[in-house]
């Protein structure tokens, strides 16, 4: 407390200034108005945002390695300690994998020949890019991950983000370089999705916590915890049958799901083009007001 | 002559250090650390930078550069633009108000001057999006995030103690 640089400003003129008032008052306005702005059009923005983050990416890029690595160092330590107990794990999970390798490939094969039988051509084949986790705007209303690939890359607006474990989240914008990725957790994420087993159809709503929450199930239909949830395709956002997560909780708060796919320790998404433009059509997207909500 | 003009030159560097240094910690903000959960209620760093600056230099941060801060923050978080430059405007019109206040104190009459801002913007932020969002949001992950930016504090404070003591004496 004894040093100089420690003890606050002497000299500040407190709000003495009549044009010092009158410049708070202005930029106060400015950003009031801005609000107001961006309520009214998402989308205004979203051109110099983007520039912006593309303008930073290759640092973001830079700075989001060592740190993973660094973790990547913490996880490998981590994981000695507990190096029986997983092995015991994994060998019996192994076991039953197994088992369902074996079904996989009697139904792989008889799906096979079914399809001959019918003259089935199949789905197009999927576009993919395996992107880089470089930053985490989340924040308290917002969830949200920037990631390093953009147009360049061939990545678009409504391209689905998915880990190996399942659905992470949707491409809300693109940059040259980089894009950001709104979680299936961001308040702003409605998801058409089936509950696996019963073909239920329910809406999958994110309201910022870790667990999304799942609402507008089908009348009479029974949910019960561990109930694997996936997407249904309704809307043409995603394909039918990407996994998301299960059912979790069933309480006060309504039906929560844990999603397979975590944001938390991630370093690489792969960004699917499924050729579907659905609710955020390819016109629309770049016209219509309110679509980056996508409600 | 040549060396007055690389004088003035390093006198503005130094004088611009508060502001690019906010800059920067803006960006260091979205630096995944893959912490679990951490990215929802990592501290807020320019909330941080915003009231030390104010408190102590006013002059070498002005009300612009604040501003254009926070809306770097807005575009940098996919949130609503001109959320964060409203607040941290507001943050650094209270700190400047106080700065007689807050003279002579000790560190920790600053710092709890920081939480009392801390939580007055978080309420604030968390109507703010409620409003935007035309529904009552869950205000916990603000409060989180609110009270883990007012447990860093000292750490950054500490951070910007020392890039002060390089800066010119105020004249």
């Amino acid at each position: 407390m004894k040093e100089k640089p420690r003890s606050v400003a002497r000299d500040a003129p407190p709000m003495r200034s009549l044009a010092q008032r009158f410049a708070f008052l202005l930029l106060l306005g400015t950003a009031v108005g801005l609000l107001m702005i961006g309520r009214a059009d998402p989308r205004i923005f979203e051109e110099t945002r983007m520039a912006l983050i593309d303008s930073t990416a290759p640092v973001l890029d830079a700075l989001s390695r060592p740190l993973a690595t660094a973790s990547d160092a913490v996880d490998h330590v981590r994981e000695l300690t507990h190096i029986r107990e997983t092995n015991a794990a994994l060998k019996a999970e192994n076991a039953r994998l197994m088992q369902w390798q074996h079904a996989a490939r009697t139904l792989f094969a008889e799906n096979d020949q079914l399809r001959s039988l019918l003259n089935y051509t199949g789905e197009e084949p999927v576009h993919s890019v395996a992107a880089r986790v470089i930053g985490d705007s989340s924040g308290p209303f917002i969830r949200s991950l920037l990631v390093n690939a953009g147009t360049r890359e061939g990545v678009q607006r409504g391209h689905a983000a998915i880990t190996g474990a399942g659905l992470l989240g949707r491409v809300a914008a693109t940059g040259e370089r980089s894009s950001r990725v709104l979680l299936i957790s961001d308040l702003n994420s409605r998801i058409p999705v089936l509950i696996e087993s019963s073909r239920a159809r329910a809406v999958l709503a994110g309201d910022n916590s870790r667990r999304p929450s799942l609402t507008f199930v089908t009348a009479n239909t029974s949910v019960k915890i561990g109930l694997r949830i996936v997407t249904s395709g309704h809307g043409g956002m995603f394909p039918t049958g990407l996994p998301i997560g299960v059912v979790a909780e069933i309480g006060e708060t309504g039906i929560r799901i844990e999603t397979f796919a975590s944001s938390d320790q991630l370093e690489f998404v792969r960004l699917v083009d499924y050729g579907l433009d659905g609710v955020i059509g390819k016109e629309s997207a770049a016209t219509a007001p309110g679509v980056g909500r996508n409600r | 002559m040549k060396s007055a003009v690389w004088q003035n030159l390093d006198l503005a560097g130094r004088k611009l250090t508060p502001f690019l240094l906010s800059l920067v910690l803006v960006i260091l903000n979205l630096v995944p650390l893959h912490l679990p959960s951490y990215a929802a209620i990592s501290p807020n760093f320019a909330l941080m930078a915003i009231y030390y600056w104010a408190l102590h230099r006013p002059s070498l941060l002005p009300s612009g550069a604040v501003f254009i801060i926070g809306l770097l923050q807005d575009f940098m978080s996919g949130g609503p633009i001109g959320q964060n430059a409203a607040i941290l405007v507001i943050v650094y019109i209270i700190a400047v108000s106080q700065t007689r206040f807050f003279y002579g104190k000790s560190f920790f009459v600053v710092w709890w001057g920081f939480m009392v801002v801390s939580l007055c913007v978080t309420t604030m932020g968390w109507v703010i999006a409620s409003l935007l969002d035309a529904s009552i949001l869950a205000p916990e992950p603000a409060f989180y995030e609110c009270a883990m930016t007012v447990a860093a504090y000292p750490i950054f404070g500490w951070l910007f103690v020392q890039v002060h003591r390089t800066l010119p004496q105020e004249g």
